[in-house]
């Protein structure tokens, strides 16, 4: 019993932030058809400004609570930077092409963030602790988490319910819905389509980049991190089906679950667990759990 | 001039050709040089794939299989046979290919990148928690020897040279004629229009399994290559990087010719081997600017730049077009 | 009387709450040159559809040549000699017309496939050549499909459905979206290669004009149902059709 609680929540806070992840890969996808490869060099991004920005913060005296602040100071920064240069800058000059060109472009993107996050942050890892500590430790039945941890649960659900609703009560996020179900309708009504895609990646450009920072207390900041994130994430939002937000938090707690599953009662599957669980998913269900209907007419 | 006789002569020239030019070459470029030639019969089964529509981000599980069929052989048997160990691990990752096939072929597009590359990400898994081939170090093999005989370091570079560049040549020849066949025809129709294919009679699905069968073998070739070349196999050779890497060549190439792959293996390599020393940082920056250039500018790869001759108006000749 | 060469029993179909096909029966004879009208959503294309395969009638029976062929895969229809054009023509837009035509008559061709033998042999060229000749298309032979006027992709789509010399062609409105002096010129040049062929050609079409020319016999659609089925004077003379398809009557 204890195992299996164990092995719940260690898969629930992993699905947490594989989420906030996958959210901003698969909200990309749905409303401009990008598969984005770069999504993990984003996510490495986010992870070495938090690193700084916490440093820079709690070298002027601003630490505790700060720090979380410092975090998605970094994420939005990375955003605000990023995304024009990308997506206005590149990736608009390939929509409607082809989904796996513009993969292989968005790679190209990937590769060159790879070097790029290097010349700017150094290849020494760094490390930032301090946010982690903030929330103490909780005891769960006899077993005891960082709270840290844990609240990662909570700030996952506030991310999607945000995204979720945002794309449903409010009047951009109606235009929104209405970009991805008719682009041409919606431009010809009026709808500013460029603006919709600038926000969108932008988004996507945040969360991704808010996963890294969230991230950064966890591990030691060096690079590489992007190249294991960027499968990771391609698996779960594939896994619930493109594009699909509810499919994407569906996809995280399965692969989470499943690999904190293996973490403690299959060691030896846990570095392919995840590949395990898309691949017999692809096979039942081809376009995923939650697939978009489309029809071809000839 | 018959199309399959012109294609094997310049086949074969252009083999001597490239073997003579191992005797010239210091001996970190011949290496390089092997790796690249490996690299490019990988990439040229992507390329097959990309005739038939489809790119598939996981060629680096047949790869590593080919590696690991042969190179078992040779550590484990003590078969050091450059020749039987190719036919070996050719037919291995060929044979798993085939089983994996009927299992990828209904898919397109993203989705079939993304399972291919999820299958090679489990084998990774897979063999870095199989001690007894070495875990996630892999293993070591020993040096190929050639139909009986064990030539000493420079020859034995030269020596595994030649065999690379005869297979790829062998390889390159072998799939410009299945291009330039009916099969190979249709196989390019599918990519543009398989709807059409279908109700034209045949079977898009036979097509891409049968591009992929073909895509396994060459991967096992070139991973048989390279495991005799580095001497060394790991779990690394499925990793998704490891195929990214495929991609990344067979787009520099491009789908129009069979030869083209390989030029792009040498460039990716030498840029990889010089920015590796000089710039250690940025050479990946570099591959990207690359790759987006090419995609740009060379939509269809460098094989465009000579290829687009191929289909201006015919020649009266007995044979229409070559 | 011979077997018809294909027959179509009590088909239904049905998308959710539309019906496209309520209980069609249809027989066709060899040669025949019939055509299929209807207003849009009548069921034509449905019932196009449903006899190459694309969609699977919910019930019913389809017989071609005698043998049940009810739900078989486009591919295996074509095979036992049933092809199709499309209303939008659907062709390998970056290959050339004569490339085209290559892969419609490599396919249809029977045998080995050599893997290593090219597929622009003297042989195969000239027959592409003459498949394309038929339908006045020589001049367009090395150009991109994709580069080409509509008319002409029209009719390399049918060229290329006529590769396989089927007994039953099916015309998904073979002059839609041609301008109103290409679709006679259009339709000769079909009825044209399509003489000598045995084949019974039903071509689905919106002008009465080409109706009245070129079909021996037409069958009206409405609502999923045929409402008429006879020569072409007696079902456009028919109060139904008038009512219902061509509008003639209010």
């Amino acid at each position: 019993m204890n195992l299996a609680l164990t092995i719940l929540i260690d898969g629930v806070i992993y699905a947490s932030w594989l989420f906030i992840v996958a959210l901003g890969l698969t909200l990309v996808f749905g409303v401009l058809r990008i598969l984005n490869f770069a999504h993990g060099g984003l996510y490495a991004l986010g992870a070495y400004s938090a690193a700084v920005t916490v440093g820079w913060f709690t070298g002027h005296g601003l630490d505790g609570w700060f720090t979380i602040l410092a975090m998605f100071i970094a994420a939005l920064a990375v955003a605000v930077i990023v995304t024009p240069i990308i997506e206005r800058g590149l990736l608009r000059f390939f929509y409607g092409r082809d989904e796996v060109l513009i993969l292989l472009v968005t790679y190209a993107v990937f590769l060159m963030l790879e070097d790029i996050t290097k010349l700017i942050f150094g290849v020494d890892p760094y490390y930032v602790f301090e946010p982690r500590t903030l929330l103490g430790n909780v005891e769960i039945g006899s077993l005891f988490y960082v709270g840290y941890d844990l609240a990662l649960i909570g700030t996952a659900i506030v991310c999607g319910l945000a995204v979720w609703l945002g794309l449903r009560r409010t009047r951009i996020g109606k235009v929104t819905l209405a970009v991805i179900a008719e682009p041409e309708v919606a431009a010809t009504m009026g709808v500013n389509v460029s603006r919709i895609h600038l926000l969108a990646f932008g988004l996507g450009v945040f969360l991704a980049a808010l996963g890294g920072a969230l991230t950064a207390p966890l591990i030691s900041v060096q690079p590489g991190i992007s190249v294991s994130v960027v499968i990771v994430s391609f698996a779960v939002v594939i896994i619930g089906g493109l594009g699909s937000i509810p499919g994407a938090a569906i996809g995280a707690l399965i692969v989470g679950i499943a690999r904190s599953f293996a973490v403690y009662k299959v060691p030896e599957a846990e570095i392919f667990i995840i590949y395990l669980v898309m691949v017999v998913v692809l096979i039942f269900r081809p376009e995923g759990l939650f697939k978009p209907i489309q029809a071809r007419r000839i | 001039m018959n199309n399959t006789l012109k294609v094997v002569v310049i086949g074969a020239i252009a083999a001597l050709a490239l073997m003579a030019l191992g005797f010239a070459m210091p001996r970190w470029l011949l290496f390089t040089a092997t790796k690249a030639v490996a690299f490019g019969i990988v990439a040229l089964g992507i390329v097959t794939l990309m005739r038939g529509g489809l790119v598939s981000f996981g060629q680096g599980m047949y790869y590593c299989v080919g590696a690991y069929a042969s190179g078992q052989l040779a550590a484990r048997y003590g078969v050091t046979d450059a020749f039987i160990l190719l036919i070996v691990g050719g037919l291995g990752s060929g044979l798993i290919a085939a089983v994996v096939a009927p299992l990828v072929a209904r898919y397109r597009g993203i989705f079939f990148a993304m399972l291919t590359m999820a299958l090679s990400m489990v084998l990774y898994g897979v063999l870095a928690k199989i001690n007894a081939i070495g875990g996630s170090d892999g293993f070591n093999l020993p040096k190929p020897t050639f139909a009986g005989f064990a030539p000493q370091d420079g020859a034995s570079d030269i020596a595994l040279y030649a065999v690379a560049v005869a297979t790829a040549s062998l390889c390159a020849v072998l799939c410009r004629l299945y291009y330039d066949s009916r099969p190979g025809l249709i196989a390019l129709a599918s990519r543009e229009n398989e709807l059409r294919v279908e109700y034209l009679g045949a079977s898009v699905f036979a097509v891409t399994a049968r591009n992929f069968i073909i895509a396994g073998v060459l991967a096992g070739l070139g991973g048989t290559i390279n495991a005799m070349a580095l001497g060394h196999v790991d779990p690394f050779f499925s990793y998704w990087t490891t195929s990214g890497e495929f991609v990344f060549i067979a787009i520099l190439g491009g789908y129009a010719s069979a030869i083209a792959v390989f030029g792009a293996a040498l460039i990716t390599e030498l840029v990889r081997s010089f920015s590796g020393s000089y710039f250690p940082d940025s050479w990946q920056l570099l591959l990207g600017i690359f790759l987006l250039a090419v995609i740009v500018f060379l939509p269809l790869g460098f094989g465009s730049l000579w290829a687009r001759r191929r289909v201006t108006p015919p020649p009266a000749d007995e044979e229409i077009r070559s | 009387m011979s077997i018809p060469v294909l027959e179509a029993r009590n088909l239904c179909k049905a998308f959710g709450a539309v019906v496209a096909a309520d209980d069609i029966s249809i027989s066709i004879e060899q040669g025949a040159r019939l055509a299929l009208i209807g207003s849009n959503g009548a069921g034509k294309t449905t019932f196009v559809n449903m006899v190459t395969g694309y969609l699977k009638p919910n019930t019913g029976t389809i017989l071609f040549e005698g043998t049940d062929v009810t739900g078989m895969a486009p591919r295996r229809i074509t095979r036992a000699g049933m092809s199709r054009s499309f209303q939008i023509p659907q062709l390998c837009e970056p290959m050339t017309a004569l490339d085209n035509v290559l892969v419609a008559t490599g396919i249809a061709a029977t045998g080995r496939q050599s893997w290593f033998r090219s597929a622009h042999s003297r042989a195969d060229v000239d027959a592409a050549r003459a498949i394309l000749d038929r339908f006045d298309l020589v001049d367009y032979a090395d150009q991109p499909v994709g580069e080409l006027p509509g008319g002409v992709r029209k009719l390399i789509d049918i060229a290329m459905a006529l590769a396989s010399k089927p007994r039953v062609l099916l015309l998904d409105e073979p002059t839609s979206g041609v301008s109103s002096d290409e679709k006679f010129p259009i339709m000769d040049r079909v009825m044209r290669a399509l003489e000598g062929e045995s084949a019974a050609a039903i071509f689905v079409e919106h002008d009465m004009d080409i109706v009245t020319r070129y079909a021996e016999r037409v069958i009206a659609f409405y609502a999923g149902t045929v409402i008429a089925d006879d020569t072409a004077q007696a079902v456009l003379a028919n109060e139904d059709v008038q009512r219902y398809v061509t509008g003639r009557k209010r």
